[in-house]
């Protein structure tokens, strides 16, 4: 009964595949042990980038968590670095003085980055991009700002360097050859990444030679010099120039070595009992370091464990850049030569770029830059080493302009008479929206519902215009793709939006129903997207559905990381008072609240409340006169002000009285992301107005209306909206401009991103120029504003939803025995 | 082995969770939450999410799923199980409906680590 016992050195992903295979196949095979030198569990390296770049942290990249190892009765040594491994004794050692004994051997060291033999290699503030502690001490010197001169321009380096701009430093990347990422890409495509790293601000050298770093003095970084004698001052310099499979270890124990560990097509090392995996191994020749071939040998090392007689054949390799905003994709071979043929798509004004590489008949390598769904499509073709001969005309194109199975579904609307019905809501048949496309020179969707009303009703006739303008247009008709809502439909957000209008659907039930969502009860995207929705269209009929709602506007406060949460009471404009202070003093002590903050937004954040403190938390806050400062709703949240004529010896106008007197008059209204507004007194600007999603700037003639700016994910300066005279105005704008947002956007757009999409010039001419639209606005601003004005807190100290907040039973420790 | 030692311990009545919402039930240091579908069917999990220990009955229950109010892990009501890309599990105790009257069977507490 025994099990055999495995041990693995090594924890990264190409080991976590093995295991998941191993598992899956037999779970109780093995009795096993694994040898970490990294002091974690195992994540997702591929993932190093975004946690650079700040668009994920390292929690999110985990792919085993503690558990997972607790749960498969895994010993995980972390920390311990394998030193030694005894091959007659068949025990292994760590530099910490663990000993295990295996039956089989894993060995999975991985590799390292390879240093350039620089003088100053050494220096503080050299740095390699290989593991988390890397990032880390990237991301530690990205808060020093300065430059960093990343040296290597392949696709560690690329994203090194993207990561640390986004960081907030200067960034110069120097490379060796004369285009970016040579290996995987042509010189067209690597012309292209370097436009676009250089449009980012990224100075990029080719044809640069590393001479020397230079020492500040005190043993730290201070700048590289180059051959040509060039010197770029630098704060940090990291090497991305390539890896090193991880071998002395194998080496030291008599194990045949090259670059890396000599397996066989079995994986087996020259010791039988021993495997090697991943980047340190050596096979056929090559070694890899892109994790679909490690992830190939896993699966047969897996098997072969087992006594199965899996082999590998080595793998082609397919690349991706993970840049954010960059679409790069490249497979296989793509020199030219006599015998090869290709075929070249470009499109200057998208940023496309597109070649095939083929030779017989097949396709041996393909670049994509610009766009690359079709690449994995290509590459399964070259893969399968595919007969191409029949689709080479349109195969640059792409999958979906293949014949065969897929059949045109615009050659039926084609077919059909001029006097086909094709909208039956207003009867408009297929000759008269033919006519107009042509006659008015219609390309979108929008102008055609605007000139027949095709489709402009129900809309469920929309697809079948989408065919026609195609089949009229033909290649000039580029349909604006879709994207879904969520999985549980087809629909894009405003599609539905429309179609809640227009088909008077007052429930989410009815929304699903109507509209054919293919689950049966939504998702958690789509139930709060489609509240919102219902909510904003119909104020005074829609009953909110609680269950639908994000947490935090399910209990009217913040979610924590422990799940605890956060109060914020309402402080009108940023003023409070010693009465209000002087609550909040006695309501953090009574509850021993453990962390009290001023935010962004002039108010005071009480940390770290339990959740059946929330109701008398709020009583208390509620007996002071304060009501729920919506710092949780995707609604309004705060009108932060400066001191304005009151105080200030600049101040043009009362900012302060106008930022109260706009918060009371919007407060409790739902929008599709969260809304934060400014009024600065002059033009100043102490109350960072220009970048609110609405902000006001108050100058000697009046009030300047600014909106759509960005300080947080994106950073970005206002629109100016225009200019009005008084306060009443002021307010009927601004009112009427978040009716429009609130109208039109898609839930959890800012303001910035619907602008950007409506266009600033549509915006400022029904809100600017059109009395007549944007009183309506208001006036529906103001309605629904009858419904939504109601402190949650108060109804909630008053009894409603009183369940939330206690458990359903508090069972005695006994019960449990 | 605890397979047939059965604990079940009566925690309310149906009325007491808000369809597609969840209750909590205290059972010493351990917090369960409780689940009611669209559909009236019962599920209990202990109160943690695999990823980040996340307060599952905080989260949005749809289609026998639960999202995590913390990072938007979707959790299986019936196994715990952690759906999609990510993996994990969570506790999930047995749950019995009689007359409307809500009762789990907290011998599966033991097996938890």
């Amino acid at each position: 009964m025994t099990k055999k016992k495995l041990v693995i050195v090594g924890n990264g992903m190409a080991p976590g595949r093995m295991l998941e295979h191993l598992f899956d196949k037999d779970k109780d095979a093995y009795d096993v042990t694994i040898f970490n030198a990294e002091p974690r569990v195992n994540y997702n390296r591929l993932m190093l980038s975004p946690v650079l770049s700040g668009e994920k942290t390292y929690e999110d990249i985990i792919t085993h968590g503690d558990t997972w190892y607790a749960e498969n009765g895994i010993r995980l040594h972390k920390s311990s670095r394998i030193s030694e491994i005894d091959r007659t004794g068949k025990t292994v050692t760590s530099e910490n003085g663990v000993t295990a004994s295996y039956d089989k051997l894993v060995i999975a060291t991985g590799s390292s980055p390879f240093i350039i033999p620089l003088p100053g290699k050494d220096l503080e503030g050299v740095l390699t991009y290989r593991d988390l502690d890397d990032v880390d001490r990237m991301l530690a010197a990205a808060r020093g700002g300065g430059r960093a001169v990343v040296i290597g321009g392949g696709l560690l380096g690329l994203e090194a360097a993207a990561g640390l701009k986004q960081q907030g430093m200067d960034v110069t990347v120097l490379h060796l050859m004369p285009t970016l990422m040579e290996r995987q890409l042509d010189p067209a495509a690597g012309f292209l990444l370097e436009e676009e790293f250089k449009s980012r601000g990224i100075d990029v050298l080719t044809r640069a030679n590393s001479h020397e770093i230079v020492d500040d003095g005190t043993g730290k970084v201070k700048a590289i010099r180059l051959d040509d004698g060039t010197e770029i001052e630098a704060s940090i310099v990291v090497m991305a120039v390539g890896i090193r499979p991880s071998a002395d270890l194998a080496r030291s124990a008599g194990l045949e070595t090259n670059r890396g560990i000599l397996v066989g097509d079995d994986m087996r090392t020259s010791d039988k009992d021993i495997f090697a995996l991943g980047e340190c191994v050596e096979h056929r020749g090559l070694c890899y370091g892109l994790v679909a071939p490690l992830y190939e040998m896993a699966e047969v090392i897996a098997d072969n464990l087992l006594e199965g007689a899996s082999e590998y054949t080595g793998s082609v390799t397919a690349t991706k850049l993970k840049v954010t905003g960059v679409d790069l994709y490249s497979a296989g071979d793509f020199a030219e030569g006599e015998d090869r043929e290709e075929i070249v798509l470009r499109d200057a004004a998208a940023g496309v770029y597109k070649r095939l590489v083929l030779k017989d008949n097949t396709i041996i390598g393909a670049v994509l830059y610009g766009e690359t769904a079709d690449g994995p499509w290509f590459f399964d073709l070259l893969k399968k080493e595919t007969d191409v001969s029949e689709m080479r005309e349109t195969l640059i194109f792409g999958q979906a302009y293949q014949g065969g199975a897929p059949l045109d579904p615009t050659v039926a609307v084609a077919a059909l008479p001029d006097d086909a019905e094709i909208c039956g809501c207003n009867g408009i048949c297929k000759g008269k929206i033919v006519t107009a496309i042509k006659d008015k020179g219609l390309s979108d969707l929008d102008g055609v519902r605007a000139h027949t009303k095709a489709s402009a009703s129900c809309g469920t006739c929309t697809g079948l215009v989408e065919q026609l303008m195609q089949v009229t247009l033909g290649d000039a008709y580029n349909p604006a793709a879709v994207t879904p809502m969520c999985g549980c439909t087809h629909l894009g957000h405003d599609d539905v939006r429309r179609l809640i209008v227009s088909k008077e659907l007052k429930s989410i039930p009815s929304v699903m129903q109507e509209l054919e969502w293919t689950t049966s009860g939504g998702c958690a995207k789509c139930r709060p997207a489609l509240n919102y929705y219902l909510v904003s269209d119909w104020p005074d009929e829609y009953a909110d559905d609680y269950q639908s709602r994000f947490i935090n506007e399910r209990v009217h406060a913040n979610i924590q990381k422990d799940g605890t949460y956060s109060v914020v009471p309402r402080m009108w404009g940023g003023m409070t008072s010693s009465d209000e202070l002087r609550a909040i003093a006695d309501v953090v002590d009574k509850f021993d609240i453990p962390a009290v903050k001023c935010t962004g937004g002039q108010r005071i954040d009480m940390l770290g409340v339990k959740k059946e403190d929330l109701p008398a938390v709020w009583e208390d806050l509620g007996k002071a006169g304060f009501v729920s400062g919506q710092a949780y709703a995707k609604g309004l949240r705060t009108v932060k002000t400066c001191v304005g004529s009151d105080w200030c010896r600049f101040g043009t106008q009362d900012s302060t009285g106008l930022g109260i007197k706009l918060e009371k008059f919007m407060w409790g209204s739902w929008t599709p992301a969260k809304l934060k507004l400014a009024v600065s007194g002059c033009p100043r600007n102490c109350s960072e107005a220009t970048c609110k999603d609405i902000g006001i700037i108050c100058v000697e003639s009046g009030y300047e209306i600014h909106y759509a700016g960005a300080a947080g994910l994106e950073i970005q300066g206002t629109v100016v909206l225009g200019l009005v005279s008084s306060e009443e105005e002021v307010i009927e704008y601004v009112s009427a401009l978040t009716q429009m947002y609130r109208e039109q956007g898609r839930y959890l757009e800012r303001i910035y991103k619907w602008a950007k999409r409506i266009g600033h010039d549509e915006i400022r001419s029904q809100i600017m120029d059109d009395a007549d639209k944007r009183k309506a606005y208001f006036e529906r601003f103001v309605f629904s504003q009858k419904f939504a004005q109601v402190d949650p807190w108060s109804e909630r100290v008053s009894g409603k939803d009183k369940h939330e907040f206690n458990p359903m039973a508090v069972l005695q420790a006994e019960a449990a025995e | 082995m605890t397979a047939d030692i059965h604990n079940w311990v009566q925690i309310g009545s149906l009325e007491d969770i808000p369809q597609e919402g969840a209750r909590c039930v205290k059972n010493g240091d351990m917090t369960i939450a409780v689940f009611r579908t669209a559909s009236d069917d019962v599920y209990a999990l202990e109160d943690k999410c695999p990823h980040r220990n996340g307060p599952l009955s905080q989260g949005i229950v749809h289609d026998g799923c639960v999202t995590c109010p913390l990072h938007n892990w979707v959790i299986s009501l019936e196994t715990g199980t952690a759906q999609g890309a990510d993996e994990g599990q969570t506790l999930a105790f047995p749950v019995r409906l009689e007359d409307g009257r809500v009762l789990i069977d907290l011998s599966y507490s033991h097996q938890a680590v």
